[in-house]
């Protein structure tokens, strides 16, 4: 228990490193995720409008 | 190999491929590198647990910089042989190379408040990335900026080239000026100045980051692949893409 409980106080720079971490992921991760998203939707727009023109790969 | 990739349809099936084994290696990379940077890497003799920061500042530093080398090299190729890839993968990349930026200096700020004693301090290096920064931001809002896509594409790509200036300035500022930010301790004269416990899970972190981008970038190109052609088809009907082997796509829609 005291070991984790030191690992998250970080030798009193908790305050510091989690947050830089944290930034780190949710910039990144959101980007990824947003990137991912956008990906997904042209993705069903082209084949929908595919069906509808009936031109097919 | 590049200039066989460099016809859209033969990338849309090559990153196809390619994509999900990129995924999971950055994943897989990156979990390693949380793990050996917040568990395994000793505390620094003199900034303690604090030089953890570091992990993921200097990887989002190095990053920054090799994905603007990249948008500006995409650019160039652009701007000489019109190549519709070229434009298309600097667009690609430029939110994620603001995003590596934004976490350099976000994660730079966080150590120097307890280092240095400041959250920002105007110094030589610091106002250069600050510049990267707004360099990436002005090319995207350029590129977005015309109604007319190729327009936009062809006043980014300048900007970028233009950019390229503060590449250097970056690098070499610690020398240059007398900086707070401290001098180059990886990739200098009689190599790194860094113990092994703490250069390999930068390395490890620096490769995850690698890989977390050539991944955004394929899906983000692929992306804007899918929107031109499904512009090109609602406008012009299937005729459009009917001989996409042998012709590029029109540049419809930017990003």
């Amino acid at each position: 228990m005291n070991a984790i409980e030191s690992w998250f106080g970080m030798g009193g720079y908790a305050g510091f490193v989690w947050p830089a971490y944290g930034v780190a992921a949710i910039v990144l991760g959101g980007l990824a995720l947003y990137s991912w998203l956008r990906h997904r939707r042209s993705n069903a727009a082209l084949a929908r409008l595919q069906g509808r023109l009936g031109t097919r790969e | 190999m590049l200039t066989r990739l460099a016809n859209p349809a033969r990338f849309m099936r090559v990153s196809g491929v390619v994509l999900p084994w990129l995924g999971g290696a950055s994943a897989g990379v990156l979990g390693l590198g949380l793990v050996w940077s917040l568990l395994l890497a000793p505390p620094d003799y003199q900034q303690g647990e604090s030089v953890r920061i570091m992990f993921v500042h200097v990887p989002a530093a190095m990053m920054a910089e090799g994905v603007y080398y990249l948008i500006a090299i995409a650019s160039f190729v652009a701007l000489v042989w019109r190549h519709p890839l070229a434009d298309i993968a600097g667009q690609a990349a430029a939110l994620i190379g603001a995003g590596f930026t934004l976490v350099c200096l976000a994660t730079g700020s966080l150590w120097g408040r307890p280092m240095w004693g400041a959250w920002w301090v105007w110094d030589a290096r610091l106002t250069s990335v600050l510049v990267l920064f707004f360099l990436y931001l002005g090319y995207i809002a350029l590129v977005n900026a015309f109604d007319d896509a190729s327009r936009g594409a062809r006043a980014g790509a300048l900007l970028a080239l233009v950019g390229v200036v503060d590449l250097p300035i970056i690098k070499f500022s610690v020398n240059w000026w007398n900086t707070l930010h401290q001098p180059a301790s990886i990739l200098r004269v009689g190599g790194p100045s860094i113990d092994v416990s703490m250069l390999l899970p930068l390395f490890v972190m620096t490769a995850g980051f690698g890989l977390l981008f050539l991944w955004a970038l394929l899906l983000r190109m692929r992306t804007q692949l899918n929107e031109r052609k499904a512009r090109a088809l609602s406008l012009y009907g299937p005729a459009a893409v009917r001989d996409e082997e042998s012709t590029a796509l029109p540049a419809i829609g930017a990003r």
